[in-house]
């Protein structure tokens, strides 16, 4: 027994020291960092005029993320599991795709629609709309790198539930939208809310896809992460790691949030 | 028999939706990708992905990540075990740690690593002593890799040893096998499926990995360039089809990856179903 709990302690202390190492270390100095100027210096970076654009920058693409995937996410979610028909597996499959996909190889393929090798490029030239190296191509490669998060939380639970009550309500001449909001709805909130954190973090830290579509142009198109990489390149790291501290700050919420939706929904299930 | 299928409604509206997004947000662009690359031509590709410094692109690419995603299939495993298994002050704490790498953004990741493991940082100090480069070699990389990687193996493995039924262990423990064995011959070979999973999304996810490694690479050709950089600096030079030719491969190495386990596990369950 005495050996037992030997193997016990050392496999505990080897998984947090590899937690503390890989994760919590960085955490601090992100604080230490940030704060090696004083608190003025912090909060002059994070309040002068470029990193307030990159904030909102962020904000947007990422509210539009969220608004658009968890529409996307709702409806294909409700589509692969209320209903068989052919190709749904393929189609499943097609969803899941931008996961294997780099986010630089994902802001590349805006680079080839919109960019000027694109058969669309003189049509969108006349008009002046600009997308790429602009505000629309960083909205839409957030989009493309989150677009899978929130179907992928709701499929399982959407699958468990099975179709019974959707089925009895349909024959009992429910229409669709209150079938989802009486029935469905209900059962799949937890796991819509997370499928949203999640979405929500990836999107406000999106960095490869955003960098190839953005062009680099300072106070535009930059988003947070973005700004980080220009103030880090030009060694002005207590600003970079300021405007860090904002993301590691939305990060540990988002954390918290994933933790109390998981409990709640455990709860719920032990209830029942 | 297609109506009796269809009792709930909103089947066509969910499938108009669902293929309308997808095809604007992601089959146009791909197809364009796609019909961009195909007019390069096969000499223009070949002159492109063989050449030397972008072989070595992929080299370090995919071994670092592969690196990377064994270190995790190992802590990946024990922190499993530790969560599930073991009750202590802070258990809570730890695993809600776990998803940090997902909530993280990559680039606040890139940056705090880099200085944690430069010459004078914290972590970078203790191997400068031991003469060994941390930041801006494969070794950073590697650490930056292994961050991204580790809630993979976890998570997978996790709810599937919590869930294990406790029968095996119990009769192989009053037949007197050590912990050690009943671990290796009956837990683990249980284990080994969502181990895998969680190793081949860590090593897809590294080999096409920027933001977290671009800061602690370092950058320098023929030693630490990494596949996806190469791409930005053949974008930079305005090379597209240079850059489309490096993604292209890039792209086939993942999915390789994913195929390869994916086609592994199958042959398990067959053999495993024959077996039982």
């Amino acid at each position: 027994m005495k050996k037992d709990k030997l193997v016990r302690i050392s496999l505990i202390f080897l998984a947090v020291s590899f937690i503390f190492i890989m994760l919590v270390l960085p955490l601090l100095l992100v604080a230490k960092e940030a704060l090696a100027k004083g608190f003025a210096v912090y909060a002059n970076s994070l309040t002068e005029g470029i990193a307030v654009k990159a904030m909102i920058l962020t904000l947007e693409a990422t509210v539009a993320a969220v608004l658009f995937n968890t529409i996307f996410g709702v409806a294909s979610a409700w589509l692969l599991t209320k209903y068989d028909f052919k190709g749904k597996t393929f189609l499943a499959s097609i969803i899941d795709l931008p996961f294997a996909i780099s986010p630089v190889v994902a802001g590349l393929f805006f680079i080839m629609l919109f960019g000027r090798m694109s058969p669309l490029y003189p049509f969108l030239q006349a008009e002046h709309i600009k997308i790429v190296f602009a505000i629309p191509g960083i909205i839409l490669a957030t989009i493309f790198v989150t677009l899978p998060f929130i179907t992928r939380e709701l499929v399982p639970v959407m699958e468990a539930q099975g179709r019974d009550e959707e089925e009895a309500a349909a024959s009992m001449g429910a229409d669709g939208f209150t079938i989802f909001r009486k029935i469905t709805l209900p059962n799949i909130k937890w796991a819509l809310l997370y499928g949203v954190t999640l979405c929500t973090a990836r999107a406000m830290g999106e960095f490869g896809a955003v960098s190839v579509v953005s062009g680099h142009i300072r106070g535009k198109t930059n988003t947070l992460p973005l700004h980080i990489e220009i103030l880090y390149n030009e060694y002005n790291f207590t600003a970079a790691f300021a405007v860090a501290s904002v993301l590691v700050i939305f990060a540990i919420i988002i954390l918290i949030v994933r933790n109390y939706i998981e409990w709640r929904s455990k709860k719920k299930i032990s209830a029942v | 028999m297609a109506a009796s299928k269809k009792i709930i409604p909103g089947f066509r509206f969910s499938l108009g939706i669902t293929m309308f997004y997808l095809s604007l947000l992601f089959i146009i662009p791909m197809l364009a990708f796609i019909l961009y690359s195909s007019g390069m031509g096969m000499d223009k590709f070949i002159s492109v992905v063989t050449d030397e410094r972008i072989l070595h692109g992929y080299y370090v690419s995919f071994l670092c990540a592969f690196v990377a995603a064994a270190v995790n299939g190992f802590f990946g495993i024990i922190l499993s075990w530790v969560l599930v298994r073991y009750d202590f002050p802070g258990r809570k704490i730890l695993d809600g740690l776990i998803d940090l790498p997902f909530a993280l953004p990559t680039a606040v990741a890139g940056i705090a690593l880099t200085t944690l493991y430069a010459e004078t940082g914290w972590l970078g100090q203790i191997f400068h002593e031991l003469g060994i480069k941390s930041a801006f070699s494969p070794l950073g990389i590697t650490i930056a890799l292994i961050f991204v990687g580790i809630p993979f193996v976890t998570r997978n493995v996790q709810p599937v040893l919590r869930d294990l039924q406790p029968e095996a262990e119990e009769a192989a423990r009053l037949f007197g096998a050590s912990e050690f064995t009943i671990f290796k011959k009956v837990i683990f070979p249980e284990l080994l499926n969502p181990l895998l999973t969680g190793f081949a999304l860590a090593f897809a996810r590294g080999i096409g990995e920027y933001g977290s490694v671009v800061f602690i690479a370092g950058n320098t050709p023929f030693e630490t360039e990494i596949a996806p950089l190469l791409i930005m600096t053949k974008l930079e030079q305005f090379d597209y089809e240079g850059a489309a030719a490096v993604a292209i491969v890039m792209m086939l190495l993942s999915f390789m990856v994913l195929l390869t386990i994916n086609g592994y596990q199958r042959y398990r369950l067959k053999k495993e179903g024959i077996a039982v």
